[in-house]
């Protein structure tokens, strides 16, 4: 136990003498989380439209106006025929075109129907999508206020109740989800050349004389980093808290232990890939190039998993970081205490065990 | 010149010695593109429905079947109680509940006019959102339906005004993810092999202490540099190659503009990410700082690069940090010349700006290598 004791303190020196390496630990993810809570949302606000009025009228203008005026559009072009239309799409910083057919006003009183064309960019889907949506959703306020005269019959007004987020902020989407990926991929990279880094100086060797059990140094290896790995995970909820307004509604004990089970499950996980690799380049391409994508992306962080083909699906079971945000986003949003989340802690749970095991396991190999 | 190519050659041999590496330079990256392109989509659709029954008569029904027969939502489960559904929605096993009031079928045709709650799972917004307009899109079109079923002679007469839009895609009219995808992260794996590579490569050489060596033999420090650089270049435009053969081949990725343009532009490309490779190797002690140091920016790249969110919707600041976001003009450029078929002309601004930064970025590493050398 002494030796066990004295062999933790060493690795304790070793990461507080590099003084550099701190200072980019704790830094760095204080810097992203800022940076990424203040700028990125998916949102759409002030996109650059460009519209082609053949009709120039009055309704086509007040059309225009309240495009103008609402939050979603800046029109940046005013063009003259079609064939403009491919030209600036292929410049690539208008949108969205928005095309209104010849004689709108007249249309509209002798025919009660006029036409509009909303030609956007689809280049990125998505915001094409959202484009086209939002200019219905504006027309079709102002043809109701065409129509205020005439009552229609038999609606069906929803209510709708946003519930946890009511007023749609993305902050509360985009927080935990870099929280997640900044405490995955810091506490895997730190953990992954742990042993590597004395394969590739020579000095494990050494280790593997002491008569130090094979379970003894990757929990003595692992024991600095849960300490840094806190530090930094307390500093982010801090500033999620004070700075972009997360509500907490659950337990903030809870909080902190799901995120120490988390924290402890990344290094790990890097501890894993360190027993696996030959040298410290292998082993951060392994933690750099094997997770940075599929926790962006197969994690819900982004992109919502219900949504994916039926294999990503099951894929996205194996990624931890996936049950961290489910948890977190619980307990922060929704306010849910271990009843409703003690699955996804078991699963964490559960992934820890599995890779400090391996872990054990792949060293003792080499030590025979 | 033949001092350099001795050293691509060192290096090369190097590369493919190490086992370990090949693979994860090599087939990691692209088995990602291919199954990571298709988690990548914005698509709100398998949504979990629930609802709340209070009425029980035919109107109701109907109703919930219009639900049903969307395509958007897998009904899941008809909740006796109110209490039940919002624990359900805590546990997250249903996003959208619409509950039908008391009399809702009486009172429809009593007052012409009824109110339907519904509750909706905000945490995602954006997917909130887009929940919402399809519930508002199946009670529109269930109010045409009954307003044919139940309305008197008497209402009819006056014709409603109707702007009708028409929406067009152009580009990509069935709204295809992967077109846009596909393309987006070919760039990220690109970026990220080069610089991970890149900025490893001389700080190990430092850490393991064969650096002095190096400097005490008669290579120039210029040939030096570009031996070590020069093969990361190759395995960038060979990345992209075999990236665009995979995007073709597996997922018809329309390619209608110039590939030799595309080709010129990652060239450069690939430059200016070496020479953050390099300058982050200059500064750093050991490969795991400059590891952290190029995670760092590679996170902030890509998502600030507007592939996953849209730029414009950035605040002011955010959208002059994306200026100096290298990731961001190959995402435009790719996009632009595989999707639309833009040309040299339209990408100019980026391609000079790309330039720009491969001739500041490689000037400061060169400098500030001589410097801490």
């Amino acid at each position: 136990m002494k030796r066990f004791i004295g062999f933790i303190k060493k690795e304790f020196y070793h990461i507080f003498r590099d003084r550099r390496s701190l200072f980019i630990l704790f830094g760095m993810p204080i810097a992203q989380i800022m940076l990424f809570g203040f700028a990125i949302t998916n949102e759409i606000n002030n996109v650059d439209i460009a519209i082609l009025d053949h009709s120039k009228d009055a309704t086509t203008e007040e059309i225009i106006n309240k495009i103008a005026a609402s939050k979603y559009f800046s029109i940046k072009q005013i063009i003259e025929k079609e064939a403009d239309i491919e030209t600036i799409f292929k410049k690539g910083h208008v949108k969205a075109v928005l095309n209104f057919e010849k004689d709108f006003s007249k249309n509209l009183i002798k025919e009660n129907k006029a036409t509009v064309q909303i030609i956007t960019d689809a280049t990125d889907p998505n915001t094409a999508n959202t484009i086209s949506n939002f200019v219905n959703a504006i027309l079709q306020k102002y043809q109701q206020e065409l129509n205020k005269e005439i009552t229609i019959a038999y609606q069906i007004i929803p209510e709708t109740r946003m519930v946890y987020n009511p007023e749609l902020k993305s902050v509360y989407m985009f927080v935990p989800g870099v929280m997640t990926i900044i405490l995955m991929l810091v506490s895997a990279m730190m953990t992954s050349i742990s042993i590597t880094k004395e394969k590739e100086l020579g000095t494990m060797e050494i280790l593997l004389v002491s008569p130090l059990k094979p379970f003894q140094v990757i929990i003595g290896k692992v024991f600095p980093y849960i300490f840094l790995s806190i530090i930094n995970a307390v500093v982010i909820v801090l500033l999620s808290i004070f700075i972009f307004k997360m509500p907490v509604q659950g337990s903030l004990l809870l909080l902190g232990l799901e995120s120490v089970l988390f924290i402890i499950s990344a290094l790990a996980l890097g501890i894993l890939i360190s027993t696996i690799s030959a040298t410290q380049q292998t082993a951060m391409m392994i933690s750099l190039m094997g997770l940075m994508l599929p926790v962006i992306l197969l994690s819900g962080f982004i992109f919502p998993i219900t949504s994916m083909p039926f294999p990503l699906q099951v894929i996205s079971n194996i990624i931890p970081a996936k049950w961290f945000i489910i948890i977190i986003k619980g307990i922060m949003l929704k306010g849910v205490g271990l009843q409703y989340v003690w699955k996804e802690t078991l699963i964490l749970l559960g992934m820890t065990v599995f890779f400090i095991a391996l872990s054990i396991k792949k060293y003792k190999i080499r030590l025979e | 010149m033949k001092t350099i190519l001795y050293i691509i050659q060192k290096e090369f041999k190097q590369i493919f010695r190490n086992k370990g590496m090949l693979p994860i330079i090599f087939v990691l990256p692209l088995l990602q593109l291919v199954i990571l392109s298709n988690a990548a989509t914005f698509e709100v659709k398998n949504i979990k429905f629930g609802y709340i029954d209070h009425d029980h008569t035919s109107t109701s029904r109907a109703l919930i079947e219009k639900f049903n027969a969307s395509t958007y939502f897998d009904v899941l489960t008809d909740f006796p109680s109110e209490k039940l559904a919002s624990s359900e929605m805590l546990k997250g096993k249903v996003d959208v509940v619409i509950e039908i009031p008391h009399y809702f079928e009486r009172d429809l045709q009593k007052e012409k006019y009824n109110k339907l709650g519904v509750t909706i799972n905000a945490i995602d917004g954006a997917a909130a959102g887009v929940e919402n307009v399809y519930v508002t899109q199946i009670l529109q079109s269930f109010n045409q339906q009954i307003k044919t079923d139940l309305l008197q002679i008497s209402d009819k007469g006056v014709q409603p005004i109707s702007i009708a839009t028409i929406p067009l895609f152009w580009y990509n009219k069935t709204l295809n993810y992967k077109t846009f995808m596909v393309p987006g992260i070919l760039v990220l794996l690109v970026t990220m092999i080069t610089l991970f590579l890149s900025g490893m490569n001389i700080v190990r050489e430092k850490e393991i202490g064969t650096l002095e060596q190096i400097n005490v033999t008669p290579i120039k420090k210029s040939q030096f540099i570009i031996g070590k650089l020069f093969p990361f270049w190759v395995i960038g435009m060979g990345l992209l190659t075999v990236g665009l053969t995979l995007a073709k081949l597996i997922f018809n990725v329309p390619m209608i503009g110039s590939l030799a343009l595309l080709y010129l532009y990652t060239s450069i490309y690939i430059l200016v990410i070496l020479g953050i490779g390099l300058f982050i190797s200059n500064f750093t002690d050991t490969q795991q700082q400059a590891m952290f140091i190029a995670w760092f920016f590679t996170v902030i790249f890509i998502l600030m690069s507007g592939l996953f969110t849209p730029i414009e919707s950035m605040p002011e600041w955010a959208q002059i940090v994306t200026e100096f976001n290298p990731i961001k003009y190959f995402v435009e450029v790719m996009r632009m010349v595989m999707l639309k078929g833009s040309g040299f002309t339209d990408i100019l601004p980026q391609l000079i700006k790309t330039l720009l930064f491969a001739i500041v970025m490689n000037g400061l590493a060169v400098w500030s290598y001589k410097k801490t050398s």
